[in-house]
């Protein structure tokens, strides 16, 4: 019994000191209020002062930095622009990944483990070096405005370094293989002679794919959706890298606030907010992947 | 009877290996083992048979020690089990998917108990080599478990829990992954190993042809109760319920009305205007009380002309026949819609046989041929 | 058999060619002349030279290394032993909250986890640095160590603890003998996993990170922010090489690996 105790304590404290309550701090700073942007920040549990030191402590406790987000248009702005770059890119990133996941489902047998490995490859790869490398394929000069100039399709380089459409590029890249595999998975499990089936009982091929394949590979598309879009809405260096100026995002205006303006409770605030945001898309895809384990 | 037959269990001065008193295993609202009271005795080949869920592998688990009584007692060689963890207990299983640690070869993995024993090195060696012996694996010792075959990685198993030489021996449907051939050539081998190490046996099975072959006792177990222990003769000509009757082999189960006759048995009136079915019984029934006659097929005859002098005959038309090479299976209907089972041998060519489809023949059989159950 | 349709064919080879060719072109203009990424200008080495001669980055590679090592350990036991209580703990007190915490940092932006920690950090430890971006790390990366093992452990045969036990084991025993050396390569590749991600990590460690660590991330990202830099491409060639290889040798053993297993079966059941 003992051995089981410690077998569970060991990671549960670690996970609660580390992991719960510093977002418990989070809450907390964010409804402190900032003094000269150094700890500690007002108020403070006075713990001699017992439960009036607690009740002092509580109504210190106030809703001004959120107040300041709604006030600022920079803030909500930022948030809906998240919303929008992360939902077009998840959108983008399943148009490039499912002929893909199919392409590799309908392989040959004894390729499908080297297609596997193709895909995951990059995951191994640094994440920072893969957006860098669009650098240089869209900057003005770069390769792309060269090769298109090259085959006289356009005169003037287009600018795309630096705009939303960079950000999508690089978003969809970088989250490519979250999209493919679970769509792969599911995919890869569907009977072939379902599709027989189908044409059989007099469903053209497209109409097949329509009316069987793609509902039965609805949980992976499902499942991949939100492993893009969950990570997308938070990210900070692909528009930091990518995107210009006017790219708002909230990954990139909470990191501003904490490195450029060290404002640390406006910080904490906005995590929060973005926290928020994320719950329900993260509840549904638990829901999704519950749903897919009880289907098995 | 004579005094070299094997049965410790009709003497009273015998002291049994494994006793069960009074033990309850509950898993929430569920009940897996109701109030069981049983003993095992030392060199016993003990099978528990029944349909899954009814308890035998929980019996099984109790004893090895993955499971605790919810109330009862276990006593092994009459030490209460309950404070005793499995690592210390002088049992050892068999699981039925084997266990065998892919990562060993067959030599380590019979090696893997005697090590944790603190066994001198020389001593172990020479017992894992007696275990490969004992079960002709001795040239394939260095091989991993997924290099040999189904029948050997079960004989691995077999020689990996003999080799601490256990008390109790416990297997958990030993045989299940076997076929069907190499599952009848590996009961007799079990049996052979059983005798010559002498160490008792307790076998968990669904399979009641297992069973019987194997065990000198058979227990049938239905929702967490034994309905009947006995040895596999007793059990199939002498079994105390419509249940036992029926899981052990082919039964035919007629219901009716017992009446006393003047001799130690009873008709059983079974249907309207036909002649009762009579019967020898030890069982005490009342006067009308319902009865059940439980009639193998193999034990009825079959004859176009009505025999001379038989206690049991009744008149029916062959409704099918089931032909299955050494014998053949005829559905017979009885005046009143009752269908009964009558086996034949067939000792005669196919083209010779003598009944078809929609002949009338008659069934007959002895006094003694039938049981009759209350329940 | 089935065969690639053109269908197929198309969209695979475009969909690796997009995923691909961006670090191809890397690469290959790691080994350019000029110092303008975009412009060709003939065939050299003189980056991997200067690469060789930075300090400060090869000191930021000494210091990832050392961080990725010593948090993809930590991270390695913490999550074995969660997936561990996840898998075989039964019920206890607070379950549903422990497995929200080995999920939650799996969907969790950087951004927050960073901030959130810095704020425990900042008034713990009077300086942070390479010892608070390893606790970091390893708190991240053990829940997804954890999600790998606990896959495995999953389709482990439960009679084979139980035989252990029954051998004689103790539970640590059944546990060192038995349970660890058959789901090692899953422990294995959750600590791969661990530390890649650690060597990978710019926002956490930079909102973790001290004065005197600083990662290689960080470097490469001061470096880029300002533009193309074709030491940059050095490295990254560097980095990309290395990860290929070991993904190729990885994938062949275990190819291999079950190759032999196959035919071994086959032998067993002829």
């Amino acid at each position: 019994m003992m051995r089981r105790l410690f077998l569970i304590s060991v990671p549960y404290l670690w996970l609660l000191a580390l992991f719960l309550i510093p977002f418990v701090i989070v809450l907390k700073i964010a409804l402190s209020d900032t003094a000269l942007s150094i700890p500690p920040y007002t108020p403070q549990i006075d713990i001699s002062a017992g439960w009036e030191g607690l009740k002092g402590f509580f109504a210190a406790l106030d809703m001004e930095n959120f107040v300041w987000l709604t006030e600022d248009d920079l803030y909500w702005k930022a948030y809906v622009s998240s919303l929008k770059i992360a939902t077009i890119s998840t959108l983008l990133a399943l148009l490039v990944g499912y002929p893909i996941a199919y392409g590799m489902a309908q392989a040959p047998q004894e390729w499908r483990a080297t297609l596997m490995m193709l895909i995951i490859l990059p995951f191994w790869t640094s994440f920072l070096i893969r957006v860098y490398a669009w650098m240089g394929i869209l900057s003005q000069e770069g390769l792309l405005n060269q090769l298109l100039m090259g085959l006289g399709l356009i005169s003037d380089p287009l600018i795309i370094l630096n705009t939303n459409t960079a950000v999508y590029i690089g978003i969809v890249y970088t989250y490519l293989p979250f999209m493919i595999l679970p769509i792969y998975s599911a995919l890869e499990k569907l009977d072939a002679s379902l599709l027989e089936a189908a044409e059989d009982l007099g469903c053209s091929r497209f109409k097949a794919f329509w009316l069987v394949t793609i509902p039965l590979s609805k949980g992976g598309i499902i499942a991949g959706s939100f492993l893009v879009f969950i990570p997308a809405i938070g990210e900070f260096v692909i528009p930091s890298l990518l995107g210009g100026s006017s790219t708002l995002m909230i990954g990139k205006v909470l990191w501003e606030e904490f490195f450029s303006n060290r404002d640390w409770p406006v910080a904490a605030a906005v995590a929060v907010v973005l926290l928020l945001i994320l719950i329900i898309p993260i509840i549904l895809f638990q829901r999704n992947e519950q749903k897919q384990r009880e289907a098995e | 009877m004579t005094l070299d037959v094997f049965a410790p269990w009709e003497d009273p001065t015998e002291k049994p290996l494994i006793q069960f008193k009074g033990v309850t295993k509950r898993y929430g609202s569920f009940t897996a083992i109701d109030n069981l009271t049983q003993d095992i005795y030392a060199r016993e080949f003990f099978a528990l048979l029944g349909p899954s869920g009814c308890g035998k592998t929980t019996m099984m688990r109790m004893l090895a020690g993955f499971e605790t009584p919810t109330e009862g007692q276990i006593l092994i060689a009459g030490q209460d089990m309950a404070a005793v963890p499995p690592n210390e207990r002088a049992v050892n299983m068999m699981f039925q998917s084997y266990a065998l640690f892919p990562h060993l070869s067959i030599w380590d993995n019979i090696a893997f108990g005697l090590r944790r024993m603190k066994m001198p090195k020389a001593q172990i060696e020479e017992r894992v080599e007696d275990m490969l012996r004992l079960t002709r694996m001795t040239q394939f010792s260095r091989r991993k478990p997924h290099q040999v075959s189904g029948g050997q990685r079960q004989r691995v198993a077999l020689a990996r829990s003999l080799a601490r030489a256990p008390k109790l021996l416990l297997l958990d449907e030993p045989l299940g992954a076997l076929d069907k051939k190499l599952r009848e050539e590996t009961q007799f081998e079990l049996m052979d190993i059983q005798e010559k190490t002498g160490t008792t046996f307790v076998i968990v099975t669904h399979d009641q042809e297992e069973a019987m072959t194997v065990a000198s006792r058979v227990a049938v177990m239905d929702h967490g109760k034994i309905i009947q222990v006995s040895t596999p003769p007793k059990i199939y000509e002498e079994p105390n319920s419509v249940y036992v009757a029926d899981f052990i082999g082919d039964v035919n189960i007629i219901e009716g009305a017992a009446h006393k006759t003047s001799d130690d048995g009873y008709d059983i009136k079974w249907a309207e205007g036909q002649e009762p079915i009579h019967a020898k019984t030890t069982a005490v029934l009342n006067e009308g009380q319902k009865a059940f006659v439980a009639l193998r097929p193999e034990k009825i005859s079959i004859a176009e002309e009505k025999p001379e002098g038989a206690v049991n005959a009744v008149k029916g038309k062959i409704i099918d026949i089931g032909y299955l090479g050494n014998i053949s299976t005829y559905h017979v209907e009885l005046p009143g819609g009752v269908m009964v089972k009558a086996q034949a041998t067939n000792t005669r060519r196919l083209s010779r046989r003598n009944f078809s489809w929609e002949d009338e023949v008659w069934l007959s059989w002895t006094l003694t041929a039938a049981s009759v159950l209350e329940r | 058999m089935k065969r690639f349709t053109w269908f197929n064919a198309t969209s695979l080879t475009l969909g690796f060619a997009f995923l691909y060719l961006p670090m191809i072109i890397l690469v290959i203009y790691s080994f350019n002349a000029s110092k303008l990424v975009t412009v060709w200008a003939g065939f050299s080495t003189k980056w991997y030279g200067e690469l060789m001669r930075n300090d400060q980055m090869l000191d930021a590679a000494w210091v990832t290394i050392k961080v990725a090592v010593a948090s993809s350990t930590l991270a390695t036991i913490l999550g074995t032993m969660a997936a561990y209580v996840m898998v075989r703990g039964g019920r206890f007190m607070g379950r549903t909250l422990f497995s929200g915490m080995i999920f939650a940092p799996l969907v969790m932006p950087e951004v927050i986890t960073g901030l959130s920690l810095f704020l425990l950090f900042k008034p713990i430890f009077t300086q942070m640095g390479a010892h608070t971006i390893i606790l970091a790390h390893a708190t991240f990366a053990m829940c997804y160590v954890s999600v790998v093992v606990s896959s495995r452990l999953v389709s482990f045969d439960k009679s084979l603890e139980e035989a252990a036990l029954d051998l004689g084991c103790t539970p640590f025993e059944s546990f060192r003998l038995v349970t660890l050396p058959i789901i090692a390569p899953a422990v294995i590749s959750g600590w791969l996993l661990a530390f890649t991600l650690s060597l990978d990590d710019l926002v956490i460690a930079n909102f973790t990170t001290g004065p005197d660590a600083t990662t290689l991330p960080m470097k490469i990202w001061s470096a880029v922010r300002l533009g193309v830099n074709p030491q940059i491409n050095a490295l990254s060639t560097l980095m990309i090489g290395v990860v290929t290889i070991g993904v190729i040798i990885a994938s062949i053993s275990t190819k291999r690996a079950a190759l032999r297993q196959k035919a071994d079966e086959q032998a067993a059941a002829g």
